[in-house]
Parts: structure tokens; sequence; C-alpha cells
């Protein structure tokens, strides 16, 4: 906006204000009217859909289910589109914090005088493809199974060694679907395509030893898995060997 | 025609002036009770001036033909009033301590009287809240309203929007619950993906390098003194911003000026 449209606007925006009515009381009704639907919304949420707590937080438990609160869903799901593990730095940071700069800097690179949606073509599609984009993985973020349910046939080879070395499977299985594991990763049909990669054959890429490596330190944002190594060293190597013998 | 009958004219809508001598001021206790009422108000003004900056901010004309989406903005600072208020209650039973958080809030659902409505409004309420910021900001955005003269205003509104968010995000983890404790593991995990200042950020939220006995406390200081204070304070300049710079009008209302204006003539006599 160059100086003469500054001042036409200002003079215009003058001329509406002059005509238009006090904010006390008309403006101030209208909000407050609006204060009571919302009173209301949040009253009726409260008491249709309550506040229950799940189970107490166990840092050596094994069954969770790391999911945030709805509205960053679209946050979470960024992590699971953008799966090349070069470019999960670009999801979890990279592309929110370009989309925050974006939109904080918005008045300063969208300057024109134009205010009417329909004549602002650029700026109108691009705020709905935004809305559609969030509401597109808002979407995909709600719709993601419980991750808490493993199907896997016990491959031959962990068959051929014996009852013990399947029920030792079964338990590592069991160990890794209540851990949560399945939100981020793919074991076979179950569990989410990312952002982690697929173990589905993992015991084919790494032997047990870099697993356990793995499990101990992974790399951001897969939690730690040290405390229960620490707390139930059975569980933790049920879990290694089952990851392992998924060939 | 029948016509209409004009309505009555008070006969002397001012009262007389009392005669030299006699005194002033209102007589009976009715009066009496009026007059205290004024003076204190006066008392107030006089030693504050608020009247004025009240008179500014309450009588201050709002364009022609604001619509209900003009109300998001002040819906969404409801909102945060109703958080702070159920915010309040909860922080009087909650105990931030990794080993008395979670049986705190049970005591809060369980034993306080409506204390599972006050815990439920304060959760469903974050959502409320989310989603109102989100309508007023897509208010904004398409009618333009970020515009000139208002860019700060919109800037500030961004710092909002993302306090908002650290709100829920620290938040979320003080019920203690396993979903909470994960979700914010994974959360602050992400964080510490972050260039440069990633790790730093993450060992802040933290508390240190591990997730440890204080990272509750912290989360808990992060959510009820530093950001709702950020927010207060920030809402507080937002608002003296629309009141300064005026409550926009939709775009597609043109400004007609006054006809007599622009049909005057002039005429220069000899």
């Amino acid at each position: 906006m160059n100086k003469q449209q500054k001042e036409k606007y200002l003079r215009d925006y003058g001329t509406l204000k002059s005509q238009g009515k006090p904010f006390f009381p008309y403006a101030v009704a209208k909000d407050s009217a609006m204060a009571m639907v919302v009173m209301a919304v949040i009253i009726a949420m409260s008491i249709v859909l309550g506040a229950e707590l799940g189970p107490k937080a166990d840092p050596t438990s094994t069954t969770y289910t790391p999911r945030p609160e709805w509205y960053f869903f679209f946050l979470f799901e960024l992590l699971r589109v953008i799966k090349p593990p070069a470019l999960v730095q670009l999801a979890t940071i990279g592309v929110p914090t370009i989309c925050l700069i974006l939109l904080f800097l918005l008045p300063f690179y969208d300057r024109g005088p134009e205010r009417r949606p329909e004549r602002r073509p650029i700026a109108t599609t691009a705020g709905i493809f935004v809305i559609g984009a969030i509401g597109y993985l808002t979407y995909l973020g709600a719709a993601a199974g419980p991750p808490t349910q493993i199907d896997i046939p016990v491959p031959a080879n962990v068959v051929s060694q014996g009852p013990t070395a399947v029920a030792n499977y079964k338990a590592g299985e069991q160990v890794v679907a209540q851990s949560g594991c399945a939100a981020c990763h793919k074991f076979g049909e179950n569990g989410n395509s990312g952002p982690g990669p697929a173990l589905t054959k993992v015991g084919a890429r790494l032997p047990a030893q870099a697993i356990q490596r793995t499990l101990l330190n992974p790399s951001a944002p897969m939690p730690s898995f040290s405390a229960l190594s620490e707390q139930s060293p059975k569980q933790f190597a049920q879990m290694v060997g089952f990851l392992a013998a998924l060939k | 025609m029948a016509k209409i009958k004009l309505p009555p004219v008070p006969s002397n809508p001012l009262s007389s002036p009392k005669r030299p001598g006699k005194e002033y001021g209102p007589s009976g206790a009715r009066g009496h009770a009026a007059e205290a009422g004024v003076s204190a108000v006066d008392w107030i003004d006089e030693r504050t001036s608020l009247s004025g900056g009240l008179r500014w901010a309450m009588f201050r004309k709002v364009p022609k033909g604001t619509n209900w989406f003009y109300t998001l903005g002040s819906a969404t600072m409801f909102a945060f009033l109703s958080q702070a208020v159920t915010g309040v209650f909860l922080a009087m039973y909650y105990d931030p301590s990794a080993t008395r958080a979670y049986e705190s809030i049970q005591y809060i659902n369980n034993n306080v009287f409506l204390g599972e409505f006050v815990h439920g409004m304060h959760r469903w309420g974050s959502s409320v809240m989310v989603i109102l910021i989100f309508l007023h900001m897509g208010r904004t955005f398409f009618f333009g309203a970020y515009k000139y003269p208002r860019e700060l205003n919109w800037v500030i509104g961004v710092a909002l929007l993302v306090m908002t968010m650290t709100m829920s995000f620290s938040g979320y983890l003080l019920p203690f619950d396993q979903r909470s404790y994960w979700a914010t593991i994974v959360g602050v995990n992400i964080n510490g993906t972050g260039p440069l200042v990633g790790p730093y950020l993450s060992e802040f939220l933290r508390a240190g390098p591990y997730f440890g006995a204080t990272t509750l406390s912290r989360f808990y200081a992060i959510h009820m003194l530093m950001v709702p204070g950020a927010i207060a304070a920030l809402m507080g300049f937002h608002l003296y911003l629309v009141a300064k710079l005026g409550t926009t009008a939709p775009p597609w209302i043109k400004a007609k000026g006054p006809e007599k204006l622009s049909e005057e003539k002039v005429t220069v006599e000899a």
C-alpha cells in the first residue's frame, strides 16, 4: 500500500466508523450472547464427555499409546507423511517453523490494498488450502487405529526351534504391541507407516545387538526403552528377541 | 389519513434552579443513596482518571455491517477467562509432584464437590479455545483485517496462538496418566530435533537431560505462571490496539460520505 492508498483507507474507514454504533451496548451485547454460547458449549462438553483419567503414568510400563491432544494431530501426522529419515528434521521442525514464520510475517509480504476475499485469489486459495491440509491431516490422525495390536505369523525358523522359542516370540510380540511401537512403525498389516521405519523385516536388516542399542539409545522422537531394560530385563529381552526374529 | 399523536413533551425537563441561599443536593434517602454512588465513583476517578479511558474504550464507534464473525475474538478471550477461573479451582487441589499428581487429580474427580465437572470444563475448554482462536484467525485472514494499519495486531495474535498451543501442550502432562506422560515424552523429543535451539529447548522443558521428578513442576510453572501471564499481557495489548485502531468493517461495505457535503456549491458574490 502506498501513501495514497493508506490515506484513502483511513478516510473511508473514518466515514464507516462515524456511521457505526457505539461499542457499548451494541457490540457488547453480541459479544455477551456469544460468551453465553461458549459457556454453554464448555459446560455441555464437560457433562457429556467428562474428564476420566487413564491409568497412572509409569515410566517402566509397556502399555502406552503416545497420542497427542487432537489439535496436535496435524503436526503429528506431518511426521508420518514425510517418511525418508533424512527429511524427518524437516517434518518435525522445518515445516512447522517455516509455516509459523510465514504466518507471523503475513502482513509484511501481503501488502496490497484489496481486502475482499474474492479479489485476493492467491491469499484466499492459500488460506483454503492450508485449512484443508490441516483438516485432512487431523482426520488422518483421528482415523489411525489404536497402536496396540500386532498380528504377524510366527516365522518358520522360530517354529522349527521348538515351543519355547514360539512362546518367547509370542511374549515379545505382546510386549512390542503394548509398548505402542505400532503408533510409529509398521508391522506387516498392523501399525502406522511412519514416522518410524517399517519393522516387518527388521531382523533381516539389523542383528539383535543393533536392535538392542537402538532401543536403549534411539534417535528422536522415539522414546528410549532403557527404563524397561532396567525394570524388567526379561520383557526387554523378549522384545529384542521378537524384533530380531522378524525376517 | 389519521394523524399519529405526537408523544407528550415533558413540560419542564430541567428543574428550576433553587433560590440562592438554599442548600443544593438531593433530598430524601433515595437521593442521598444515589449521591453516595456518584461520589464514590468521583472519588476513584479523581485519583485515577479512569473514566476517560473507559469512555474511550466503551463508547468508541464500531463500523456499520459488523456481524457475528466479529464476536470470535471476544469469545476466545472469554474461553481464556473460563480456563483461568477453572484453573484456579483445580490448582487448589492439584499437587505437581510426580508421586502425588495423579492421586490429586483422582481426588479432584472423585471427592471434591463438582470436581470432575470443573476438571472437565478445563479440559474441554482448551479445545474450545483452540477452535475459537483458529476461527478468529480465519476471519481476520479472509477479511484482510491484518492489513494496514493493523499489522502489529496480527503479529501479536499469532504470538497468542503459539502461546495457546503451548498451554495445551504443557497442560497435557499435568494429569500424569499414561497418555499424557508418553505423549509429552514424544513431544519433547520432537522439540529436541530442532536446529540450534532444539536440544536446549527440550532440556529446558525436561529440567535436565532426562525426564525426571522436576519435569512435572517445570511444566506446572510454565502452564500456570509463565504462559498465562504472557497471554494476559499480550491480550491486553491486543485489545488496546483494537480500541485504538477500531474494529474493521467487513471488506464489502463501501464508505459513503455525507451527501450534503458532496453537493455543496460554492458561489462567489460579486
